[in-house]
């Protein structure tokens, strides 16, 4: 078996682990979603019943939705490996952290973009939008944007996890760094939504696929290093 | 007198010629009259705000290579001063914007991303102040300072990638030749003042760490992790 064989056995090994824990334990999942939806029921009270406002932010509140998500999301995901010692044991198997990391970010991701599709229907019928341009442009937004938060995430999870009862630093540190992704996510799905009239939806998908591009291999390298203390 | 010493008196000292300079003797803006002198002490500020942070991440870097206490405490020295001159930056702005824009504070790229970068260092602050254990301290710092940085870039690069109502970067060729010399007065000035200052804090930490840490107990050096006998 060649090295990169390999270390793709090894990224898919982590990531079925992943997916297996969070498919055993499902009502998770429906916990993070109802938790999505009670945020987006409480956007539409805060702004009030107007339609034509909620669907001009529709996009916004889509994407802050998922982002108060994907917090309690990837702190648990890390907590669960962290208070079964499960992480220590994968430490001492001949694995770099790299791949751990490639493996549990993106198992992250991939739940992260399950809840953002469950979450459409209901900011959908919420918000009273449908999509104006074309749907599979909206899930690759969706998935773009559920990597780009869940590989600064997964880093951040696993540093705020070893320093104990730190819960709110894992809020403090995401949230600022991701806002250039959150901010081309949300202008993205906005023109889906509400139609791209001046072309600039390709400009947006573009600076998304930059900041994946970039803080992958990034969160990937400082892993390792924040596993070994 | 130490160099730190050295640096932020002659950083002061230009800071005083630079303002001078800049308040009595450059002529006013063309378009914001005596307003624009703001001029010489904002965009000396943001420059110099964006080269400690640079530094910061240099440090940072350094700090999870070499493993060492002397990193550590530069990376701190360096991110409290970024937020001191970003924090300034930011009032700065909101003081010029007032007259200029009629607002103290627009949703601007250039000031929402510079507001975003400052509360990014001071989470940093705050999670290194909560963590006890030394090694963990240092390399958790070092690995936030380096992702924090990829916001410096957006901050210098937010007036060109999106409509701002924030002017372009300034420099010697945006500005009228007699507006030069005071500019560069300045930004040497606070650089300096800003060196001084990473100086003296870093030395107060290091010496607080000394007290508090063992050697012994930080991380390897990354070049001691090679394969036995590869450097021999």
């Amino acid at each position: 078996m060649s090295p990169l064989t390999q270390s793709a056995h090894q990224v898919l090994s982590i990531l079925k682990k992943d997916l297996l824990i969070e498919w055993r334990a499902r009502t998770r999942v429906l916990s993070l979603l109802c938790f999505t939806a009670i945020i987006l029921l409480l956007f539409s009270f805060a702004v009030g019943p107007d339609t034509a406002t909620l669907r001009r932010h529709c996009g916004g509140y889509l994407w802050l939705s998922l982002l108060f998500c994907s917090t309690a999301m990837l702190s648990r995901s890390l907590r669960i490996e962290e208070e079964s010692g499960a992480m220590d044991s994968l430490l001492l198997a001949p694995i770099s952290p790299i791949w751990i990391f490639l493996g549990k970010a993106t198992a992250n991701a991939i739940e992260l973009f399950i809840i953002g599709l469950m979450t459409l229907p209901i900011c959908f019928a919420l918000c009273d939008v449908a999509i104006a341009d074309s749907a599979w442009r909206l899930l690759v937004i969706i998935a773009l944007g559920s990597a780009g938060l869940a590989a600064p995430g997964t880093l951040f999870a696993t540093i705020t996890e070893r320093i104990q009862g730190q819960v709110l630093l894992m809020p403090l540190l995401l949230f600022p760094l991701v806002v250039p992704m959150l901010l081309a996510a949300v202008k993205s799905t906005s023109l889906i939504l509400t139609g791209d009239l001046m072309d600039e939806g390709g400009d947006w998908l573009t600076l998304l696929v930059f900041f994946n591009a970039m803080y992958w291999p990034l969160c990937g390298v400082l892993f390792e290093r924040v596993v070994e203390v | 007198m130490k160099w730190f010493h050295i640096s932020a008196v002659m950083g002061v000292s230009l800071l005083c010629i630079g303002h001078g300079l800049g308040l009595f003797v450059a002529p006013p803006e063309a378009m914001m009259g005596d307003v624009g002198r703001i001029l010489y002490v904002h965009v000396p500020t943001a420059w110099v705000a964006l080269v400690v942070y640079l530094i910061s991440f240099g440090a940072a870097v350094g700090s999870l290579w070499f493993g060492r206490l002397t990193w550590d405490a530069t990376v701190r020295a360096s991110v409290e001063v970024g937020v001191v001159l970003t924090a300034l930056l930011v009032f700065q702005g909101s003081v010029w914007a007032r007259p200029t824009w009629g607002v103290w504070w627009a949703w601007d790229p250039r000031l929402t991303t510079t507001a975003i970068m400052m509360i990014t260092y001071v989470a940093i602050l705050i999670m290194r102040n909560a963590i006890q254990d030394s090694p963990r301290r240092l390399v958790i710092t070092a690995v936030a300072t380096i992702v924090a940085f990829v916001d410096v870039p957006i901050v210098y690069f937010s007036v060109k990638w999106w409509k701002s109502l924030h002017q372009d970067h300034s420099s010697p060729d945006t500005v009228s030749d007699p507006m030069i010399l005071p500019l560069r007065l300045a930004a040497i000035g606070m650089l300096l003042l800003a060196l001084g200052l990473i100086g003296a804090r870093r030395k107060t930490e290091l010496d607080r760490l000394n007290q508090e840490v063992d050697p012994a107990s930080l991380p390897e050096p990354i070049e001691a992790l090679s394969v036995p006998g590869e450097s021999e």
